[in-house]
């Protein structure tokens, strides 16, 4: 090893200057001057240390006002990420009016918020769905329940399937559910329903989330899903990726990511009504479902100045809408 | 403290993977079944593992087949045939191959060989490209580097002795590598694939984002399956009840998994240092 | 013997040809990574901020990722290697040596993602301490000790008996041996080991998910040095997304616009980290060794 690192010592000058770099931060003083050439990794050190940057570059929409009073420290939520993206912009926009707080908004599905606010993981937990439906009844009468916002999901199909722009609801339940006894549902042909001649693939979400519970009681009428065939991807980010590649591919995704990603998918309307913030909001497209924040017991603090900052205004009138939720009132 | 924290992590996932048969009175049988139905919101849950399972044990075979000629044969080519200057490439690539993080190797596996399977191999059945096989391709790769450098470790203690006394009754090398070295060796190689099968079992991320996860028995390569560690990372951020206590079991059944190779690798350091 | 010696040359080849297969990938992979980001890199993804709805960056999690690789480097190391040296010069063959090596191995092949489930029983729920970055770090350091602890005791062991009879004879005590004739020619190996270790730190995500937390948080402010506030990136008890649990969030949680590139910019980052580190450890390996010998 020694006699080889003689012919080395180009490349290990490079690694040892990228070592030094990378470790700087955490042995010295960030208010170092970075040294010239290799300064990327101490350079992210110094200057995401101001908050103007931070906020800057964040997902906070600009033009939304802050909480009209901070409260000092630190919570965590998690939870829907159906919810994630409105959440986060919330988070950062408090903390941008308010530098001494700080909000960490996570993911997880439903079922994590509900579960890590009991076990007091995390402040607030976010859900789809209400604890009743998830927890025991014991579990759930310890949570105390804040609807901030409405929310929609859409049909959504790969843009490959030309024809069909509207089912309806039993038209899904066929796609959806197995017959008893079967172990393919009836429409398994985009043929079947107008469409080109290619089979139906069946993206579906984890029996645990809050996605396909609100689908599953608003559309299949409670029937069971076809599990057997269809694939399973985890969260509404993987669930886009599926059905944007895969040909002949249908799911469900929130109104936030199928905006997000208009050229990748294609929306279908439900029952002739398109999904719309527009059409949730007056109730005529019926897959859509309240936002659930859970604290466990009154919340307190920072926790409760963040919810009362959910209900307010800026959140409620500017950043809801741009978001593609409804508000609650 | 190995000990104490071996103990109390087995003790702690023993004690929640039987949480399902204890507490809510699931019959260890129904484990077996091929139905799973954990759902609460629908009538009759049945918490059958035996997809998962066989899942797992199918992904984990394909992998080691489709890896065990490769890695063995690079880890020969390494111990018997490289010239210096290509070992010195061979080592320093093996170590950034084991250094690559699985996750990277599951990004990779969704955005080129999903989509690769489903538009070139589509008439064979990859309609979706999500599958038993890409989920073994991706695994097949990332044991690489485990089998390879323990069947390299295996290969060189094979004392030079043996070798040259072969070379000097006149044998070709593959003639010594083939009557000598393999033999010799066969051991090491066999515990460098249960090693290479073990953390095939375990791996959890990069399986889940190509695999497609559909509960069902394996039975076609070009058909998506799923696994023990994929359902968890799946399910258990979400499920809550008799349904969390299911992905428990399934954490216990892993253990269960490991357990096993891990005496068969120490069977056959037994049987190698008998030998 | 024609025919032998054709069997040879047809070994050879496809031996050469299985390496040169194998190298290739490795090659493409990285290339690919290389070429995919290079139309949107820029510095500027280093520092940045995580986005849902933008390019964004990876200013904190890479911090984050180093934060913890030192966290849990600090932590292992010291057990491990004492550990390592009690279990190659002083433990005997008995029962208790057996179990703590079968404890070892069942350890190491314990399924990352169980030992984050553990881990999130022990060190977030029970503890309730929340998702911080300790609680990664201990939980990284279940499987991370195990496999340190048997590196370093493979390095020491291979150390010929000879130096440690030569050091004996001369009249030095055990630890002296230990210290001035053992390790010296052990460094390389517990090197080497350490870099290993290390190396599953920065590529670990399963096992983080649960334990460390998945949120993206912004705005360090670097001149807090106060360790136990959890707005200071200096501090143990916050949360600590790494690169590797980014890369798998990004892909799952991310609004879809830029998943692709933030992910293979990650991925490239991530893969010449790994790169930097092994062959940066290396060369300490090397230089540590002179140092020690030449004391």
């Amino acid at each position: 090893m020694i006699t080889t690192s003689a012919k080395r010592i180009g490349a290990l000058a490079i690694a040892a200057t990228v070592l030094v770099a990378a470790c700087g931060g955490s042995s010295s003083s960030p208010a170092a001057s970075a040294a010239s050439a290799a300064s990327a990794a101490s350079a992210a050190a110094a200057t995401s240390a101001p908050s103007a940057a931070a906020a800057a570059s964040g997902a906070a929409p600009s033009g939304v006002a802050g909480p009209a009073t901070c409260v000092d420290g630190s919570i965590t939520t998690s939870g829907s990420t159906a919810l994630q993206p409105l959440i986060d912009a919330a988070g950062k926009a408090y903390t941008a009016a308010c530098p001494k707080s700080t909000i960490s908004v996570q993911g997880g599905g439903s079922g994590t918020g509900l579960t890590q606010v009991l076990q007091g993981a995390v402040q607030i937990g976010d859900s789809d769905v209400t604890a009743e439906s998830k927890l025991q009844a014991s579990d759930a009468s310890q949570l105390v329940d804040h609807v901030t916002t409405k929310q929609g999901w859409v049909v959504v199909t790969n843009t490959g399937v030309a024809g069909v722009t509207s089912l309806t609801s039993q038209q899904l339940q066929d796609m959806w559910a197995c017959p008893s006894g079967q172990s393919a549902p009836k429409i398994t042909n985009w043929k079947d329903v107008g469409g080109p001649d290619l089979p139906i693939v069946l993206i579906l979400r984890p029996a645990s989330s809050g996605t396909r519970a609100t689908f599953k009681q608003v559309v299949l009428n409670g029937q069971t899903e076809c599990s057997g065939q269809a694939l399973t991807e985890d969260s509404n980010g993987a669930v886009t990726a599926a059905v944007s590649q895969t040909p002949g591919s249908i799911s469900v995704i929130g109104f936030a990511y199928y905006q997000a990603n208009k050229d990748k998918v294609a929306a279908i309307s439900l029952d002739g009504v398109a999904g719309s913030v527009a059409n949730m909001a007056s109730g005529t497209y019926k897959l859509a479902a309240q936002g659930h924040m859970y604290t466990k017991g009154q919340p307190t603090g920072l926790t409760k100045s963040f919810l009362d900052y959910m209900m307010s205004d800026p959140i409620q009138k500017t950043l809801i809408p741009s978001l593609f939720y409804a508000p609650v009132q | 403290m190995v000990i104490a924290a071996v103990v109390l992590l087995l003790g702690f996932i023993v004690w929640r993977g039987v949480q399902l048969f204890v507490v809510s009175g699931v019959p260890v049988t129904q484990i077996l079944s091929p139905t799973w139905q954990p759902d609460p919101l629908s009538e009759g849950t049945t918490y059958g593992l035996l997809p998962f399972i066989a899942g797992t044990l199918a992904v984990m075979a394909v992998a080691a087949i489709v890896s065990t000629p490769l890695s063995v044969g690079l880890a020969l080519f390494m111990a018997e045939v490289a010239p210096t200057w290509a070992r010195r490439i061979a080592q320093p690539a093996m170590e950034v191959f084991v250094g690559i993080p699985s996750v990277v190797y599951g990004w990779l596996g969704l955005t080129i060989l999903v989509p690769f399977l489903r538009v070139h191999f589509g008439w064979l059945g990859f309609t979706t490209g999500f599958s038993w096989l890409a989920g073994s391709l991706v695994l097949a790769l990332m044991i690489l580097p485990t089998i390879t450098s323990i069947s390299y470790d295996a290969f060189v203690a094979v004392p030079a002795d043996m070798r040259s006394a072969s070379l000097a009754l006149g044998t070709t090398r593959w003639q010594a590598i083939r009557h000598v070295v393999l033999p010799t060796a066969a051991a090491g190689v066999a515990t460098a694939i249960v090693f290479g099968l073990t953390r095939a079992a375990g791996e959890a991320l990069a399986v889940q984002m190509v695999i497609g996860n559909s509960p069902i028995i394996p039975t076609s390569l070009a058909r998506p399956v799923t696994t023990l560690t994929s359902q968890i990372t799946l399910d258990m951020s979400d499920a809550t009840g008799t349904w969390n206590e299911a992905l428990w079991t399934m954490g216990l059944v892993l253990l269960l998994i490991s357990l096993a190779f891990v005496l068969l690798i120490r069977w056959l350091g037994r049987g190698r240092s008998r030998a | 013997m024609r025919r032998s010696l054709a069997a040879d040359r047809l070994a050879t080849a496809v031996l050469w040809a299985v390496a040169v297969f194998v190298i290739l990938v490795l090659v493409a992979i990285i290339a690919y990574f290389v070429i995919e980001s290079i139309p949107t890199f820029s510095l500027a993804f280093l520092v940045a901020d995580p986005s849902l709805t933008d390019i964004g960056g990876i200013g904190p999690v890479l911090w984050n990722s180093a934060y913890m690789l030192v966290l849990t480097m600090l932590l292992t190391v010291p057990l491990g290697v004492l550990g390592g040296i009690y279990m190659a010069e002083y433990a005997g063959e008995g029962w208790l040596t057996n179990a703590i090596r079968f404890s070892q191995e069942l350890i190491s092949s314990v399924p990352s993602i169980v030992v984050g489930l553990f881990g999130f029983a022990l060190f977030v729920a029970a503890t309730g301490w929340g998702f911080t970055a300790l609680g990664g770090a201990l939980t990284l350091m279940v499987f991370n000790l195990p496999l340190l602890l048997r590196l370093s005791e493979q390095a020491i062991r291979t150390v010929p008996a000879d130096e440690r009879a030569a050091s004996l004879a001369l009249g030095a005590t055990k630890w002296q041996t230990i210290r001035h004739a053992v390790l010296p020619v052990a460094i390389p190996g517990v090197v080497t080991g350490i870099v290993l270790t290390a190396g599953r730190v920065f590529g670990e995500a399963a096992a983080l998910l649960f334990t460390a937390g998945l949120s993206t948080p912004t705005r360090y402010d670097f001149s807090n040095l106060n360790p136990l506030d959890p707005q200071s990136p200096w501090s143990p008890f916050r949360n600590a997304t790494t690169l590797s649990v980014f890369i798998w969030k990004s892909n799952s949680e991310g609004l879809g616009n830029y998943v692709h590139e933030v992910a293979n910019m990650s991925s490239m980052v991530l893969i010449v980290m790994v790169l930097a580190f092994n062959l940066g450890s290396r060369w300490l390996g090397g230089a540590l060794q002179r140092r020690v010998s030449g004391l």
